[in-house]
């Protein structure tokens, strides 16, 4: 149950998925193919695991599969779910990507925010949808957050955010640009007033949100093989014009520069954050 | 006359305006630069330190894009590095520790994209500066001259009051970028400038900036002797705000609630 054990997710993964048991199939079962270890895996096997393949490669996973993964039984309620986007700027087809994406992803914005138990300690919770146009921050997901971290600070409560994003929404223009500085003034109140901010950065974290409130956290998980990055790897490749180096951007490489606490595999994240969050709750008595 | 946001934007990016040390020295005095991030390295492309403005001390940061092919190479084109904007920062909490305003002149096409860049945690070091300018105790005033590229340039701009020269374009992403990846086609470029609501008007519609500066005289002395009594005048005023800290807060609190549905 140690934290150490956490040092060296990616091996103990490697070698669950050599000593597993032979994968099961049902004639005609649905299977998915793995990018990493290019096999194919059963669909209903990869659900009952989270979306980690047995060579440990992390699925996508939505945003409300992972509330139910990380949150304590029906204590998750949902808050600012009435705010969406709207066009602001009138962007050419903004409104009809949104209405398509409404309908295809059956959320109305790229983040759920709520407050929830992990491991019964009562938390804010945000999980961000890369369903919804990649996870992309206009001006609702600004005003998300911004509510979440605010309501954090009223109620003193800490919070754990799960962060996906291609960056700022383009499609909102600077009022978008603006919300990285929105939520990033309130989640420095948030510090300033002593409470504890968990980031879990999944695939893909970059641009604005990375820029903004996913590098802010006191403690900055990661996915396994997670892309985080500010720029996107193919614009930094025009741009320099030289091959980039192995595993450059992914969560690994990030943390071996220093900018991610711990890597984390989903099967470990509830517990993780459990201890974190109860380290930090202040009853402790020497 | 400029018709159309796709001039606004190759005027912005025009060589021949001035550049970022130029505003420095032509409206501040005794200007004293100070390098480095004490960290990694002196970031060329971000240029701070102190000088008067009359004869008040303030702090200055301004991105500077160089004014000759030879200095525009040496300044990586006004694409600061992560440790311009720690320099940046280390500065900006300087004058907090002293009490001086900080004023931030800025012009670049965004933070640079770079391999470097990255390992060196551009992300976090842009996210830093919007987290600790939102609380810093001292007044800030942001100057776009050129161009606002995105959190390369926001990273300098959580500030009191934000201007554009008239001529200058503040956006999320540039619209050739912007062209690229909704349309994948750069060249539609110019619909993308108008779509983005990118210039000083737009900027000023939105709530994102306070006040357009005229770009009469631009580069000579009335031009800067103009902006230079703007800002004592604003100065005096923020100076004496004693909910200064507040104010930035709700200054940016507001963008772009009412662009959202809440129904
Ligand atoms: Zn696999």
């Amino acid at each position: 149950m140690a934290l150490i054990n956490f040092l060296k997710p990616r091996n103990q993964l490697e070698e669950g998925g050599r000593t597993a048991a032979p994968v099961q199939r049902d004639a005609g079962e649905p299977e998915k193919k793995c990018p990493n270890c290019r096999k194919d895996i059963p669909v209903s096997r990869l659900w009952a695991n989270n979306l980690v393949c047995p060579c440990g490669y992390h699925f996508r996973m939505k945003a409300r599969q992972r509330i139910h993964m990380i949150a304590d039984k029906n204590s998750f309620h949902e808050m600012y779910s009435n705010v969406k986007a709207d066009d602001p700027l009138n962007f050419p087809g903004y409104k009809d990507k949104v209405e398509t994406v409404r309908v295809a992803s059956g959320e109305e914005e790229a983040v759920i925010c709520g407050t929830a138990m992990i491991g019964r300690q009562k938390c804010c919770l945000f999980v961000m949808e890369s369903y919804f146009m990649m996870g992309s921050m206009g001006s609702a997901v600004g005003e998300k957050i911004t509510m979440l971290f605010e309501y954090a600070v009223y109620h003193r409560l800490p919070v754990v955010g799960f962060t996906v994003s291609g960056g700022a929404r383009m499609q909102e223009g600077l009022l978008s640009l603006m919300q990285m500085a929105k939520t990033s003034a309130a989640v420095k109140r948030h510090s300033d007033a002593g409470l504890l901010y968990i980031a879990v950065l999944t695939d893909p974290t970059t641009g604005g949100v990375t820029a903004s409130f996913a590098m802010e956290a006191d403690i900055i998980l990661a996915e396994p093989g997670a892309t985080v990055g500010f720029a996107g790897a193919r614009v930094i490749e025009q741009t320099t014009k030289k091959s980039l180096p192995d595993g450059f951007q992914k969560s690994e490489f990030v943390m071996k520069h220093g900018f991610i606490d711990s890597i984390i595999p989903r099967s470990n994240q509830k517990k993780c954050l459990t201890e974190l969050l109860k380290m930090h709750d202040g009853r402790a008595i020497i | 006359m400029i018709d159309t946001a796709y001039e606004r934007v190759k005027l912005a990016r025009d060589n021949k305006r001035p550049t970022g040390l130029d505003y420095i020295k032509n409206i501040f005095k005794d200007f004293i630069e100070f390098h480095g991030d004490r960290r990694f390295a002196d970031d060329p492309a971000i240029v701070g330190g102190v000088a008067r403005l009359n004869n008040y001390p303030v702090t200055v940061i301004a991105i500077e894009k160089g004014n000759t092919a030879k200095e525009r190479a040496y300044r990586n084109f006004g694409a600061p590095q992560p440790e311009g904007y720690r320099k940046a920062l280390r500065l900006m909490k300087q004058a907090e520790k002293f009490g001086r305003p900080i004023i931030c002149f800025i012009d670049t096409s965004g933070a640079y994209c770079g391999v470097g860049a990255e390992e060196r945690g551009q992300g976090q070091a842009i996210a830093e500066n919007l987290m600790e300018m939102s609380t810093l105790s001292v007044p800030i005033i942001s100057i776009l001259v050129g161009e606002g590229g995105s959190g390369g340039a926001l990273a300098l701009a959580v500030a009191d009051r934000v201007w554009m020269l008239q001529n200058a374009v503040y956006s999320v992403i540039s619209p050739e970028g912007c062209a690229s990846i909704l349309w994948k086609d750069s060249a539609k470029a110019e619909t993308a400038a108008e779509s983005l609501k990118l210039t000083a008007e737009d900027a000023k519609s939105l709530g994102v900036i306070e006040r357009i500066l005229s770009e009469n005289e631009i580069g000579k002395k009335e031009f800067y002797d103009r902006i230079r009594v703007l800002l004592t005048e604003e100065l005096k005023i923020l100076i004496k705000d004693i909910d200064l800290i507040q104010n930035r807060y709700d200054r940016f609190r507001k963008i772009g609630v009412s662009a959202v549905n809440k129904d």
